[in-house]
């Protein structure tokens, strides 16, 4: 009998143990955050003694590798901008448009094959879209535009915006199969078409998450590195011509991160203080979704 | 009644029809296009030799072997990293702590924000603490630990959902039988959530093994013409191979870059095959 009791002592020691062990695995997630804020922070508050935060934000040269050094991060912002813009303009509509044919038009043998094609797509390493728009993409602009030079945002933001689009559709679709079909049925029984259940019922009730999608959309390609860094060009110049080779603050990242800086060189800090502005730009963009989708859930 | 109307509405209504098939063929050709490109070029260049010799200057002899070794080793331990502590976390959320409390709150919170912050970011990461502060150099252990963290969020939330599925009349047949919270975790939960959680895990880490960006920023170089022996070693990944030579202005390293791109997305899809075969195999037994 006192074997038996020692070994019940055992087991419940063992469960003690796992369950604090657990805690640790869980702890790692809060840690990260930590770590992430405090490295960024770090290497910025460094950056910010030496560089002027006046000059950082409102310069537009970009030379932090060359003399005269200049630290002007506005061209990396407008360039960012740009890719953003230009690759919303075609995940955005398109990604929509899917979603709504996938949950209000599409039969179900259709979808069958349909949804498929958009996971491999999102599936895709955004490396294989960069090698896509340098390869392919700016060939053929330029035989329509031969003023096109060889590295572009253009070229480079319909690649992000290929890439973007299944994200846009899956999340819009999921919103629109949430709605309830028996508001979808109410509107049938008074006659409506496919298209003005579509868009007079499905999208205004699901109009809050679609939001969230896009805002998401719009952040991905904000942090998109590799499409940008092959195709969208090193020349960190303020330009709004999508026609020429600009950089974005990813691009750059991954630039002077090519060499081999040292730490506590102005590059390292340099490196650190674009990732700061990158993260908080991503970050205040997540939040935005978070709070449309929190402040209009629709309850059925 | 109005016929007119009528038949202007349902005209409306066909053109917004043809509108949305085209938003969809529009995927479909993106995708076509795309593996068009990827083929044509690379398939000429992608043979054995290829796939067993260094990287090199000349686009004849480059080879993909060192990028090949260095995927395999970075992705086995990202696997293991990110496996232990994902599924640990979701266990200890979803069975150890009431989810109204605010620790779990917390960490929920943070998972969700950790899943929107950019991959280069995590690099950035990386490189400042393990590379530099834990002292782990420009290693594979470095560049794993990084995508570990980089998909822990995917993978912690994907095994919550999986665990979350679990009915509860079979926790408690189990605790019936007299056995402890651990074991009706490892007996029962675990189990017959396994399906679920190899899904969401085997998409999080084919994601890791696309990943250039933040491993990049660890350090994984461009030109590596050793074969990895141990995690302590510097290492170059796929990915970051295929960027080093699309970059380069030679037209031929295009075609060698494509070849990579083809080895590249076979290792993906056999990684989803394996995710799939692995999955029925655990639904059957379940059934």
């Amino acid at each position: 009998m006192r074997g038996k009791k020692y070994e019940i002592q055992k087991l419940h020691q063992a469960e003690f143990i796992v369950e604090k062990v657990l805690m640790l695995f869980a702890a790692v997630s809060v840690l990260t955050t930590a770590i992430i804020v405090f490295i960024l922070f770090e290497e910025t508050i460094v950056f910010f003694s030496e560089v002027s935060l006046w000059e950082f934000f409102t310069g537009t040269q970009w030379t932090p590798t060359l003399q005269p050094r200049s630290f002007g991060i506005i061209p990396l912002v407008v360039g960012t901008l740009m890719i953003a813009l230009g690759s919303s303009i075609i995940s955005l509509p398109l990604g929509l448009g899917s979603a709504i044919y996938l949950s209000e038009y599409a039969h179900k043998k259709v979808r069958k094959v349909v949804k498929p094609i958009l996971e491999i797509l999102a599936g895709i390493p955004s490396i294989v879209y960069g090698f896509f728009a340098l390869t392919f993409i700016t060939p053929i602009l330029q035989t329509i535009l031969p003023q096109t030079q060889v590295f572009n945002a253009l070229s480079a933001s319909i690649a992000v915006g290929i890439m973007t689009l299944p994200m846009v559709a899956s999340m819009s679709e999921d919103a629109m199969m949430a709605v309830p079909d028996s508001i979808r049925q109410g509107a049938y029984a008074l006659g409506s078409t496919r298209f003005e259940v579509a868009v007079k019922v499905t999208i205004p009730a699901a109009m809050s998450s679609i939001g969230a999608a896009f805002v998401l959309a719009i952040s991905r390609a904000i942090g998109e590195t590799m499409i940008v860094a092959i195709a969208a060009g090193q020349s960190p110049v303020l330009t709004l011509n999508p026609l020429n080779s600009i950089q974005t603050m990813t691009g750059f990242m991954v630039n002077i991160s090519m060499g081999d800086i040292q730490q506590g060189t102005i590059e390292f800090k340099t490196l650190f203080a674009v990732g700061t502005v990158l993260f908080f730009m991503t970050l205040i963009m997540n939040l935005i979704a978070r709070a449309i989708i929190k402040k209009n859930r629709e309850v059925y | 009644m109005d016929q007119k109307l009528y038949e202007k509405r349902h005209l409306k209504n066909k053109l917004f029809h043809l509108l949305l098939a085209g938003c969809i063929l529009f995927s479909i050709t993106a995708l076509a296009l795309l593996l068009y490109d990827i083929f044509s070029k690379g398939l000429g260049w992608l043979d054995w030799q290829f796939l067993t010799s260094m990287p090199s200057r000349s686009p004849e002899k480059a080879g993909i072997l060192s990028a090949l070794v260095g995927s395999v080793w970075v992705i086995g331990l990202t696997s293991v990293f990110s496996l232990i502590l994902g599924v640990g976390t979701a266990v200890y959320l979803e069975e150890y702590t009431d989810p109204k409390k605010l620790i779990n709150r917390i960490i929920q919170l943070n998972i969700s924000n950790l899943a929107g912050v950019p991959a280069i970011v995590y690099g950035l990461l990386g490189l400042a603490f393990f590379v530099r502060f834990l002292g782990f150099d420009k290693s594979i252990l470095s560049g794993a630990l990084t995508l570990t963290l980089l998909i822990l969020p995917v993978i912690t939330v994907a095994s919550q959902e999986a665990i979350r599925s679990v009915p509860r009349s079979l926790r408690e047949a189990s605790y019936s039988l007299g056995t402890t919270k651990l074991q009706t975790i490892t007996g029962v939960v675990l189990p017959y959530a396994m399906p679920g959680i190899l899904t969401g895990s085997i998409l999080a880490i084919s994601r890791a093994m696309g990943e250039a960006a933040p491993l990049i920023m660890v350090g994984a170089a461009g030109y590596i013409a050793f074969l990895p022996k141990g995690p302590m070693d510097w290492f170059t990944v796929l990915p970051v191979q295929i960027f080093n030579w699309t970059s380069r202005p030679q037209e031929e390293f295009q075609y060698i870059a494509a070849a990579g791109i083809i080895v590249l997305m076979a290792v993906l899809l056999s990684a989803n095959a394996v995710a799939i075969l692995l999955r029925n195999k655990y639904q059957n037994r379940m059934d």
